[in-house]
């Protein structure tokens, strides 16, 4: 299936032996770079929604305006209601802490009424409305609030980002195509003459387009790999040190399906490039007798 | 080289009239031009020798590229080897071309290649080993004149150089039909009867030989060739002997 890959010399002399012709080995490890750099970046941002969606799926909070007092009567009754699974208070120097960021040292006063938090999971199946009977009959004005509701115009954002990066990939695959074609009638355009003659002396098609084909599969798996490489020491880079990788990844590392796919991309581009020659080639030689 | 008849049909028995190519109501424009050939009505007979003949502009390199297959009549038939191929799909010719040699008048020589390359490429297109194409192809660069040149390019070559490297092409798997486009016209009349030579030994052997020259020399010189001459596209055939041809002793 793959003799096409394995010319003689004299096969190969029929074509020229320069090594690295123009800039289709060039053109397409930039796009197998930005490919799996995008890639991965688009797992890890699919991983990081769907561990999030997965953390908050049944967790809520419980928030007791001007409730700092009552917030050990408010656990108690968020953990005896039934269907709760873990339920944990925010201690007020906690939330002072994070109002810091906004008030500054005022966050610290005593003036400053700080809401009491509890925050619970509940046990898949479990039902709402006992724990807000419990709550309301000891803090009328507790409010019980969906972390999903909350979180979800972020995940919907993540998920958006996903997939403008899986299609960021499918089109620079596309424009890697497109890039495969031109450079496939560059090659039939300088080598026309020995075309013909080929041709004239009872070549088929085939027997032509293998050259080429040969040839760009040769350049693509150059490319691909090459930039593959670069872009596989980038991510090591980020994912062993950089603090901006908790920010990239949201600091899910990639597992071990998604590593695969990684590593086939290349394999995958250089196929894509090596198809596309072959039509682009067979097509072109069927505008001639 | 060792000029064994490949491929041909047997000859039979006694007199008899084997078609190679024919022609039949043929005309060819080139876009909407008005037709450089019309109304061919031929046929060759297998073994023959053909000289096509007429002033510049007659339309002899067109009449040539119907037979070697690298144009298409825009009406008529055209048969060679007995199949119908002016409406055959374009995956059907290749093996009819490998039954044909052709020398262009402008060589068309691949320059990167070496001349042993050059001339190995019929029969590299064809599926033979590197073993097999050696030998042959050494001795026809000899025949031709040209063993110590074999790793030459077309460029470092003179005209003639590259002429005879052309024909040795042509003629090196033992074509049916070779069809040539002035041979000779840049050699030297040494080479020249060479070459001559070589048509001849072709066709003894039973290839049908169409060379298109202006050369009389070259005409006169081969005994037995019938002259196939083009005015203005169409055929001067007044006795209707290409029409016709003449059954040939086999």
């Amino acid at each position: 299936m793959l003799d096409w890959l394995f010319a003689s010399p004299a096969e190969r002399r029929l074509l020229g032996n320069a090594r690295m012709r123009g800039a289709m080995p060039w053109v397409i490890a930039i796009m197998s770079f930005s490919i799996m750099i995008i890639a991965a970046t688009g797992l890890a941002l699919a991983g990081t929604a769907s561990t999030l969606s997965h953390a908050i799926e049944a967790r809520y909070a419980v928030q007791i305006p001007n409730g700092g007092g009552d917030l050990g009567a408010t656990l108690q009754a968020v953990r005896s209601a039934t269907g709760v699974k873990t339920a944990e208070a925010v201690p007020e120097s906690d939330m002072r802490r994070t109002l810091e960021r906004w008030l500054g040292p005022a966050a610290q006063s005593a003036d400053l009424p700080v809401p009491a938090l509890v925050n619970f999971d509940l046990k898949p199946g479990a039902r709402l409305t006992e724990v807000e009977n419990r709550v309301r009959a000891i803090a009328p004005a507790a409010q019980i609030s969906s972390h999903r509701e909350s979180i979800g115009p972020l995940l919907r954002s993540l998920r958006l980002l996903q997939w403008i990066a899986f299609g960021l990939v499918v089109m620079l695959s596309g424009a890697a195509a497109a890039a495969v074609v031109l450079a496939a009638r560059g090659a039939l355009d300088t080598h026309r003459s020995t075309i013909d003659v080929m041709h004239g002396i009872g070549a088929t098609d085939l027997q032509v387009t293998h050259l080429f084909q040969r040839r760009i599969a040769i350049d693509a798996l150059v490319g691909s790999f090459g930039g593959g490489a670069a872009a596989a020491v980038l991510l090591v880079l980020i994912a062993t040190g950089a603090t901006f990788a908790g920010e990239l990844t949201g600091g899910r590392t990639l597992v071990a399906w998604e590593l695969v796919l990684l590593a086939l991309l290349p394999l995958v581009l250089a196929a894509l490039a090596t198809w596309v020659a072959r039509t682009a080639v067979l097509s072109a030689l069927r505008q001639s007798l | 080289m060792g000029l064994a008849r490949r491929r041909n049909p047997p000859r039979g028995r006694g007199k008899q009239l084997s078609i190679v190519a024919e022609f039949e109501s043929v005309g060819l424009r080139y876009g909407t031009g008005s037709e450089v050939l019309r109304d061919l009505d031929f046929r060759l007979g297998t073994g023959g020798f053909y000289f096509l003949t007429g002033p510049s502009g007659a339309g002899k390199t067109s009449l040539l590229k119907l037979l070697y297959l690298a144009q298409r009549p825009t009406r008529g038939r055209v048969r060679l080897f007995g199949a119908e191929l002016a409406d055959a799909p374009r995956e059907a010719l290749p093996p009819f071309r490998r039954r044909i040699g052709v020398v262009f008048q402008d060589f068309r020589l691949i320059r990167h290649l070496s001349a042993f390359d050059n001339v190995a490429l019929p029969l590299r297109v064809a599926g033979q080993s590197e073993a097999e194409v050696e030998g042959p192809v050494r001795e026809m660069l000899a025949w031709v004149g040209l063993a110590d040149r074999a790793s030459a390019r077309p460029p470092t070559l003179s005209g003639g150089e590259q002429q005879r490297v052309a024909i040795a092409r042509a003629v090196i798997n033992r074509p049916e039909l070779l069809v040539a486009d002035e041979p000779t016209g840049n050699v030297d009349a040494d080479m020249a009867k060479r070459l001559l030579h070589l048509f001849t030994a072709l066709n003894r052997l039973g290839t049908t030989v169409v060379v298109a020259t202006h050369d009389i020399g070259l005409i006169s010189a081969t005994a037995g060739a019938q002259l196939i001459r083009l005015e203005n596209g169409a055929l001067v055939d007044p006795t209707g002997a290409l029409k016709n041809p003449p059954a040939r002793d086999s």
